[in-house]
């Protein structure tokens, strides 16, 4: 049997879109788990990295932060936040925010930094106010830059957000996980080709969001 | 009036970069400052604006000390251009004008119609407005640049090396329609540049600076060139400046022969009559007395000139409105080594040899050394002959 065939078998076995463990619930799961990290991950990263971008300092620092938080594991920080703890949604929730912060501040910073002086500098001379400048002639240009680092933080977060499933919790990551020590395969498969659609669809919000609030003269088409 | 009183500035790694620095901007005037680079021009325009705080000294708009005005507001009252212009890319060019205005609180309409008012006066065309700066030749960029730093009728405008970015072509088209919105609106500019040709062309006085943020000398540009203070200021002159200097000298006086002058259509008589001039050659107009070119009268057969017989005539200088420098250039482009002077409608009003002109810039000279003499020539008015 391959793998086709699995994922024709899961999807096609009605059983699978109804009730607790049904797609519609644990897709609807995953989906939250990764809208709040993303919400809590950019809470922390846009401001840092809007902040230290436009004022140049703190650059280092920022990114040996990211550095850090890249080099924990995911699965790990999990572990250990669930031992100390407890069973709760915050030994989930503070992995997936200190995987998704360093793409988020990095690439903020960097897209703030990347704006050209010229046009910072004649803003400046024509009185605008420093929270003018960054947010009405930085942002606009760096917003392509800056939403691609939210974009990945958003599909790193949705394919790791599988790992609620190991302290008990809901989302895609039922199938893997039940599915592995069940030896259905077929939920396993199905489980995964979720994560990647979801990742797809994730790619699409954010190209929409881009055309929606992208100036033209950004874009350049 | 923008008084810089003794203003040093000193970097924070020690670098002098302006030395006790004293300059009376006039209002309602363009003032260059000039010299070669890194000798503090940007700084000290910066500092007008308190883009750089100074170290030292005082800067006083109208008599008020800058620094005790907040300053944004200092700002907004002063019209900012940057070289490449900076504008904002995410807004389109009516936008990009209408920024200070909508700062100032105005409502959306009034400021796009302010914009598109000022789009008109800085030649830009109305198509333009909704398009993105990306979508502009540099030379139309700079043109926003300047309309925007305008939006907001401030009495002030400060420029650094505004078009030094964009092709000699488009440069002088930018540098005409200065001089004409400045004779229009009457502000008071403050122009950086490191051009001299440039600084003589706009500046109704120039501040020469040197190395290390010292003012070498501070003219009229016609007393620039006939008297630079030392020879720091001749070399940065450059060589021709004699020849230069003619821009300040009208071509009013010149005495304009007509004789020489004969219609397409002219007689046998008439021609055989013009042979009598002082003029080794004639020049033929058509029928509306618009030159042709020149010929040697026993060349010209009555009813049958044609045009492949004329010598061309170079490049004819305006009578009166053009200087000595036009009509010498003319005469000397010419292959006769005469100048042709037409009217305002391109019409040939004369000719002129380079003799002629020759004693005309001698006679001017004598005359600007008599009134030197007599005092009358630092008011720092010269005349400027359009050029
Ligand atoms: N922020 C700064 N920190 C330290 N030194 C500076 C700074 N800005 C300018 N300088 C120095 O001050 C001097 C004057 O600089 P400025 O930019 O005023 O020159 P400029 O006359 O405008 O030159 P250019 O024609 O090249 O634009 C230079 O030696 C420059 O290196
Ligand atoms: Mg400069």
């Amino acid at each position: 049997m391959n793998v086709l065939n699995y994922i024709d078998a899961f999807f096609s076995d009605s059983a699978h879109w109804q009730g607790y463990d049904g797609i519609p619930t644990r897709v609807a799961e995953h989906i939250q788990y990764t809208l709040e990290a993303l919400a809590i991950a950019a809470a922390v990263g846009l401001p840092v990295g809007l902040l230290t971008g436009h004022t140049g300092r703190g650059g280092n620092t920022l990114a040996l932060i990211a550095t850090a938080g890249r080099a924990l594991p995911s699965f790990g920080l999990m572990v250990l936040m669930f031992v100390l703890l407890g069973l709760g949604l915050a030994p989930v929730m503070i992995p997936l925010v200190v995987l998704a912060i360093p793409p988020i501040l990095v690439t903020t910073y960097e897209a703030m930094r990347s704006v050209a002086p010229a046009p910072v500098d004649a803003a400046r001379g024509m009185g605008m106010a420093e929270t003018e400048i960054l947010f009405r002639v930085e942002l606009p240009v760096a917003l392509p830059l800056i939403l691609s680092g939210l974009r990945s933080a958003a599909i790193q977060i949705v394919s790791t957000a599988t790992i609620a499933a190991y302290v008990s919790f809901g989302g895609l990551g039922r199938y893997i996980v039940d599915g592995l020590y069940q030896r259905d395969y077929e939920k396993v498969v199905g489980g995964a080709t979720l994560v990647a659609a979801l990742a797809l669809v994730t790619l699409g919000v954010f190209w929409a969001a881009g055309r929606l609030s992208v100036s033209r003269g950004v874009r350049r088409a | 009036m923008i008084r810089i009183d003794s203003v040093t500035k000193r970097y924070p790694d020690g670098t002098v970069a302006v030395d006790r620095l004293s300059l009376d901007i006039p209002d309602r005037s363009i003032t260059v400052l000039v010299g070669p680079s890194g000798c503090g021009k940007t700084t000290t325009l910066r500092m007008i604006n308190r883009m750089v705080e100074p170290s030292e000294g005082t800067i006083t708009l109208d008599g008020v000390d800058i620094m005790k005005q907040p300053v944004n507001t200092l700002r907004r009252s002063m019209g900012y251009v940057i070289q490449n212009a900076g504008l904002f890319q995410h807004r389109t060019i009516v936008d990009n004008i209408a920024t200070v205005p909508r700062m100032l609180g105005w409502g959306k309409d009034k400021a796009r119609a302010r914009a598109r008012e000022l789009m008109e006066r800085v030649g830009l065309d109305a198509a333009l407005a909704k398009r993105y700066p990306y979508q502009l030749s540099g030379g139309q960029q700079q043109r926003v640049g300047v309309a925007r730093a305008l939006a907001a009728d401030p009495p002030v405008l400060l420029m650094d090396e505004p078009f030094s970015a964009v092709d000699p072509i488009v440069r002088k088209g930018l540098q005409d329609e200065l001089l004409w919105i400045q004779a229009e609106l009457g502000k008071t500019i403050v122009f950086v540049t490191h051009d001299i040709d440039e600084a003589v062309k706009l500046g109704t006085m120039v501040a020469v600076m040197r190395t290390g943020g010292h003012l070498a000398q501070f003219a009229p540009p016609a007393e620039l060139l006939t008297d630079p203070a030392d020879a720091f200021v001749e070399d940065f002159l450059g060589a021709d400046r004699g020849i230069r200097r003619l821009s300040f000298f009208p071509s009013v006086g010149l005495e304009l022969l007509t004789a020489p002058i004969i219609a397409v259509d002219a007689t046998a008589e008439q021609i055989a009559a013009r042979d009598t001039t002082d003029a080794p050659y004639l020049l033929v107009t058509d029928l509306d007395g618009k030159p042709l070119g020149w010929a040697e009268p026993g060349e010209l057969t009555a009813g049958e000139i044609r045009q492949d017989q004329l010598l061309s005539y170079g490049r004819p200088f305006i009578a009166g409105t053009d200087s000595l420098r036009a009509a010498l250039d003319c005469a000397v482009l010419s292959p006769t080594g005469w100048a042709v002077a037409v009217d305002g409608e391109g019409r040939a009003a004369g000719v002129v040899s380079q003799q002629t002109i020759g004693e005309a810039i001698r006679g001017a000279h004598a005359e600007r050394r008599a009134d030197g003499e007599a005092g009358t020539k630092a008011d720092g008015k010269t005349e400027k002959a359009a050029r």
